[in-house]
């Protein structure tokens, strides 16, 4: 488990929006670009990490109540992808790493402070 | 088995066919009823997750369509009504990877093929029916009361 807050840090992330959710914890994550596979496979409580960055993701995090999106390779939010993401309260972050280097990161950093909770 | 129950609740909503700006707003109208009446989790995650799919199924290949909202005490049914281009095969439809989708529709992260196989595996029931150049009927049942066998 790890804090929004402490990903940001460690992960080296830029908040585009969703700055007060940064105390919300996480337990998991999921990587995925088709929002199909998303939606069966990812949890409540997930940060989500896709290059897609069109307004249907913050639909498809609001539904399946993510931590948060990132957005990985530096890819930035569409206009209207922001404007519907702080009007929700879906934290959005970007990373400069790849998808493959950031899940990666983000699976250490969860694992390693992981309290007595599997999967 | 028990009686059929009336409705707790019923809706409908109306869904515009190709435009993915507000593709997902009537899943997350009918997730925040479902929620607002204190549904286990669990029910309202799968409500959500089958009618997203459904609604993106309009949006992405029907002129326009309804979903139709209905809760009872024992379970919540969804129905996915579609003006559009129907189905011809419907057994080739349900194979997992199988999509007509345009390139567009791809793009932007639909059209895996996975929608109707998500909507089958997370509903209690499921029923597909489709008339070539009218339309889809999706019918959607999630069951409340886990032992409730009267669907």
């Amino acid at each position: 488990m790890a804090t929004l807050g402490e990903i940001v840090a460690a992960l080296d992330l830029k908040v585009r929006s969703g700055e007060d959710k940064m105390g919300t914890e996480v337990h998991g994550g999921y990587t995925g670009d088709l929002l199909s596979d998303v939606m069966a496979g990812s949890k409540e409580g997930d940060l989500w990490i896709t290059r897609q960055t069109h307004q249907n993701i913050v639909a498809v995090a609001s539904l399946k109540d993510h931590a948060g999106i990132i957005l990985a390779g530096g890819a930035e939010p569409a206009a209207d992808t922001l404007e519907k993401a702080k009007r929700e309260g879906i934290p959005i972050l970007v990373s400069n790493r790849s998808a493959f280097e950031t899940a990666g990161m983000l699976f250490e950093m969860i694992s390693s402070q992981k309290t007595g909770r599997s999967g | 088995m028990s009686t059929p129950e009336a409705a707790l609740y019923e809706n409908s909503f109306f869904v515009e066919g190709g435009n993915f700006d507000t593709a997902g707003s009537v899943s997350s109208q009918i997730k925040a009823l479902l929620k607002h009446m204190r549904l286990p989790n669990d029910v309202v995650r799968r409500a959500a997750l089958v009618t997203y799919e459904s609604e993106i199924n309009i949006v992405s290949y029907a002129d326009h369509g309804r979903i139709y909202l209905k809760v009872t005490s024992d379970y919540v049914m969804i129905e996915a009504i579609d003006k559009g281009q129907g189905i011809a095969d419907i057994e080739l439809a349900m194979q997992e990877g199988y999509s007509t989708a345009t390139d567009k529709i791809r793009e932007m992260g639909f059209g895996a093929g996975m929608g109707l196989c998500n909507i089958r595996n997370f509903s209690d029931f499921f029923r597909i029916t489709s008339d070539v150049g009218k339309g889809t009927h999706l019918k959607m049942v999630i069951k409340i009361d886990k032992l409730f066998d009267g669907i």
